[in-house]
């Protein structure tokens, strides 16, 4: 597909039950586009939720008709399929939560074109951003976590678990085809990689609010999956 | 060349040159006062890096930001987008 006009961003946002933050994301990222002026579309990518939030999808793109709002099952990994429909020159990948402040997207753009990055990565852990909702054990984990990557890996950013990211299209696509990993240790692979491929990477400080941290408990299980993940990255890369 | 192998290379380097100096034949040795500075030398750094760990971990974790009026801004949002949607027809 031939990309419309310069500048257009194309939201990626794989869901899994979020029939009730959805329509929020949608309603928050087509406000912010809008009073900015930036060229959208929404390519929400649902995994067969059982809570009805395909149906939501169905209805949010009715009301905003299909050249804004793209709704896929996804065939293979999510980011995958959804590149494949997407007509902008950037992507947006950030989590359909409502944990990511929706507004600072609009920063993405203007640093963008500030310093004509690949890649514009929001970070928790410097300038004005930071976390709504976290106790001190959760802060303790993530800083730990973050220091231990940063000596392993050096790579350059300051937050690699963070999933709200910018990328130019080629760079995404470049990326996909050469990381293996899955979840979040894939978050820190395409950093890693864009690095060593020479890509520039920019950061803007975001607001991380979260509020399924009460049900969802960092445990044990996680922590050593991430370690187990970190290792794999330190000596493959 | 990973980080893994930059570590051990860089492990090897530091690792041989300190026992090369430390450890030495009694012919060759350096100089006591060098030698006993020497010998220690590997715990001395571990035990440096651990203590700045700590220290740099404890501070970022004491100036990790708190985003109160985020979280309030999203909660007016979610109020504004709730309504709006209602009003477009979507049924929540």
């Amino acid at each position: 597909m031939a990309a419309r006009g310069p500048g257009r961003v194309s939201v990626l946002l794989p869901t899994y039950n979020e029939r009730d933050n959805l329509p929020l994301v949608v309603w928050l990222l087509v406000r912010t586009f809008s009073d900015s002026g930036i060229d959208f579309e929404i390519i929400i990518i649902d995994d067969g939720s059982p809570d009805g939030t395909q149906e939501v999808a169905q209805q949010l793109e009715k009301i905003y008709g299909s050249d804004k709002i793209l709704f896929l099952c996804p065939s293979g990994t999510a980011y995958i399929h959804g590149m494949k429909y997407a007509t902008g020159d950037f992507i947006v990948i950030m989590d359909a939560d409502l944990s990511h402040h929706v507004r600072l997207h609009v920063f993405y753009s203007a640093t963008q074109k500030e310093g004509n990055f690949d890649i514009v990565s929001g970070t928790r852990y410097k300038g004005n951003g930071g976390v709504y909702g976290w106790d001190l054990k959760r802060k303790l984990i993530s800083r730990g976590a973050n220091f231990l990557t940063q000596v392993l890996l050096r790579p350059g950013a300051s937050d690699l678990t963070g999933s709200f990211r910018l990328y130019r299209k080629e760079v995404l696509q470049k990326l996909m085809e050469k990381c293996v990993s899955k979840g979040y240790v894939f978050q820190m692979e395409m950093i890693v990689r864009a690095r060593q491929l020479g890509f520039t990477v920019g950061e803007v400080p975001i607001s991380f609010v979260d509020r399924v941290y009460g049900e969802s408990k960092l445990g044990g299980n996680e922590i050593v999956s991430f370690l187990k993940g970190l290792l794999t990255l330190f000596a493959t890369t | 060349m990973t980080k893994l192998a930059q570590w051990l290379c860089g492990l090897a380097l530091l690792g041989s040159a300190w026992a090369a100096l430390a450890l030495a034949p009694p012919g060759l040795q350096p100089p006591a006062p060098l030698r006993q500075a020497l010998l220690p030398l590997p715990v001395y750094l571990l035990v440096a890096f651990g203590c700045y760990s700590l220290a740099t971990v404890g501070y970022r974790l004491a100036t990790f930001n708190d985003c109160e009026e985020a979280a309030a801004e999203l909660q007016e949002h979610i109020r504004a987008a709730r309504d709006d949607l209602r009003r477009r027809g979507l049924r929540l």
